[in-house]
């Protein structure tokens, strides 16, 4: 069933997108990552323009995050200070990328950049999580082992503290920020809710217990991600609601499965299977850009 | 023979495609495939103003619609073009008469980047320009292109698919533009937006003439042109134009505009979708749980 996209100006599947939607939407729900990091390179796939791509993707993550936060909202798994101030700084940061997404694509540079973030980002969060969570499957077998509640690293000494009591912490305000700048720049040069960088840095990084880590990511994410929408909306009209729309058909139904099962997994073997999705996903776009493309030739149409 | 020539020349002042022939602004096509670039007009001292009035042989044609609805379930769409022959003099003898038609979406800007090898990455390096090249260009013919068309008739009116862009500038490292027109023109004709149909124009008895041309589903709006051409021995002795207009209707038009006219109520609507979608999805799923 081929249907024509308004905004795209392309004709594609519709069943297509509704699968790759469900996809996504169970990452969503499974992981608390949007998702954004496979369907965007996806939608640029089955022939979507990047920019439209980058933009409308931001879209269905808001559907997809919407529904997974609720979900954790009733399991009160929620930060919702943590998630205040993370959203913050996603804010800011979702301002300075629309901005440079402006200029990578009119230096031609956009799909190098994205792709060198991801498979930087990728690569090492995936290493990352995949040594710490074996390590700690194979600790949690041994009954001598006592757990502390969580590590204690140099951000824990900055000043400005807050008690975020949700997550069991007491840390300087400026940690949080600055992930939440990071993650609103990704949103919104590539499109992502940039949950595979906030899960990882909220674990390791701020040490908030993995129970509350998928809620509060994906209400920051679903804000940050909104806010994104709009900002591409108004400034460069690329948000295809038609598009949107058959993604986040197949986006909610998918989140509500994934949340349901990940609440039946163990936490240490979701994060190694999301450090394995991660890897692999950061493996194909490394050999994308070190073996020699099918075609040296690229075309940008319309750039002034 | 030089009365023909003249003849000719004359029938160009009457052609309204005559327009078309801005030259390159860098560097013409015409040169790079080593065809001579002639004046528009070989022969102006010459005119005959008989044959200027009734060129022996003129186009009379019709499309079936003379514009395309994009709607939501767009699928590309067919077009029928047909003509005769119109002629006051018995139909000339030696080679029988040829039919050219082409289809084209209005010109748009695009550039073609090179990747090159930098620090063991592929990175987009070299970039050409193309001011001017149309995002569909369909070309149908009765035979045989290269048979039946002259290289300097085909750069007159701009007629092969390599003719369809102009006006190249590289950044200062480009040695030639070539390779980066030729794949441009690669890339289109792969994804089918360039398309050489030959001997997709049926001709009978030199006068009727019928050709159906296909416009894909990624069409872009616009108003499209439709050229058909007579050709005689390589040359074109009678040219016609005709606009296909291409425009969303329905839902599509009206998100487009809304889009571009609206982008804060366009926003707001995509965001109020996606949370209404998100939330109705969690309590149909609570719903179900709990039933």
């Amino acid at each position: 069933m081929q249907i024509y996209l308004p905004i795209a100006e392309v004709s594609v599947n519709a069943l297509t997108l509704v699968g790759l939607g469900g996809l996504v939407g169970l990452m969503s729900g499974l992981f608390g990552v949007g998702g954004g990091f496979l369907i965007t390179p996806l939608l640029f796939f089955i022939g979507i323009p990047p920019p439209i791509a980058v933009a409308t993707g931001a879209n269905q993550v808001v559907a997809s995050s919407v529904s997974g936060v609720l979900a954790h909202v009733k399991r009160k798994s929620v930060d919702f200070r943590m998630g205040g101030v993370l959203l913050v700084g996603g804010l800011i940061g979702s301002v300075l990328g629309v901005l440079v997404f402006n200029v990578l694509q009119s230096l031609g540079q956009l799909d190098l950049v994205v792709q060198l973030c991801y498979v930087v980002f990728l690569g090492l969060i995936g290493l990352m999580m995949l040594q710490e969570s074996v390590r700690s499957l194979r600790r949690s077998k041994s009954p001598t082992y006592r757990k502390r509640l969580h590590q204690h690293t140099w951000v824990h000494r900055w000043p400005l503290k807050m008690k975020f009591r949700a997550s069991g912490l007491y840390i300087s305000v400026f940690p949080p920020l600055m992930v939440g700048v990071a993650v609103g720049v990704l949103a919104a040069i590539m499109g992502v809710g940039g949950g595979f960088i906030m899960v990882p840095a909220m674990i390791y990084l701020l040490g908030m217990p993995t129970k509350v880590v998928v809620g509060t990511s994906l209400f920051q994410i679903t804000f940050v991600t909104a806010f994104t929408t709009l900002m591409h909306a108004v400034s460069y009209n690329t948000v295809d609601i038609m598009l949107a729309v058959l993604l986040i058909i197949g986006g909610v139904i998918g989140a509500q499965i994934g949340t349901g099962l990940g609440a039946k997994l163990r936490a240490e073997q979701l994060r190694i299977l999301l450090a394995l999705l991660v890897l692999l996903v950061c493996g194909k776009l490394a050999l994308d850009l070190f073996l020699t493309p099918d075609d040296l030739y690229a075309i940008t149409a319309g750039v002034q | 023979m030089g009365l023909l020539r003249c003849s000719l020349a004359a029938i160009f002042i009457a052609l309204p495609v005559s327009g078309q022939e801005a030259p390159n602004l860098n560097q013409p096509l015409s040169e790079q495939q080593g065809s001579p670039s002639q004046p528009i007009y070989d022969n102006p001292s010459q005119p005959d103003p008989t044959l200027e009035v009734h060129p022996a042989e003129q186009v009379v044609a019709g499309l079936s619609s003379d514009s395309v609805a994009i709607t939501a379930s767009f699928d590309g769409s067919d077009i029928l073009i047909y003509g005769a022959v119109k002629r006051e003099t018995p139909i000339p003898q030696g080679l029988p008469l040829q039919v050219i038609i082409t289809v084209e979406a209005p010109a748009g800007s695009a550039t073609v980047w090179r990747k090159e090898r930098k620090a063991g990455i592929w990175v987009n390096a070299q970039s050409v320009r193309v001011a001017s090249a149309p995002s569909f260009y369909a070309v149908a013919t009765s035979a045989p292109l290269d048979q039946i068309l002259l290289p300097e008739w085909d750069s007159r009116y701009r007629i092969s698919l390599s003719h369809a862009m102009r006006a190249f500038a590289g950044t200062e490292a480009v040695e030639s533009t070539v390779p980066f027109t030729e794949a441009l023109l690669r890339i289109r004709e792969n994804e089918g937006l360039y398309r050489l149909d030959e001997n997709a124009v049926s001709i009978i008895d030199q006068t009727l003439f019928r050709a159906d041309v296909r416009l894909p589903a990624n069409l872009v709006e616009g108003a499209y042109k439709t050229r058909i051409f007579l050709l005689r021995d390589g040359q074109v002795i009678d040219a016609f134009v005709a606009p296909i207009l291409v425009r969303k209707v329905g839902l599509e038009r009206w998100l487009y505009h809304l889009a571009f006219e609206r982008p804060l109520l366009y926003g707001l609507m995509s965001l109020a979708v996606a949370v209404i979608a998100g939330w109705g999805a969690s309590a149909a799923f609570r719903g179900l749980r709990r039933a």
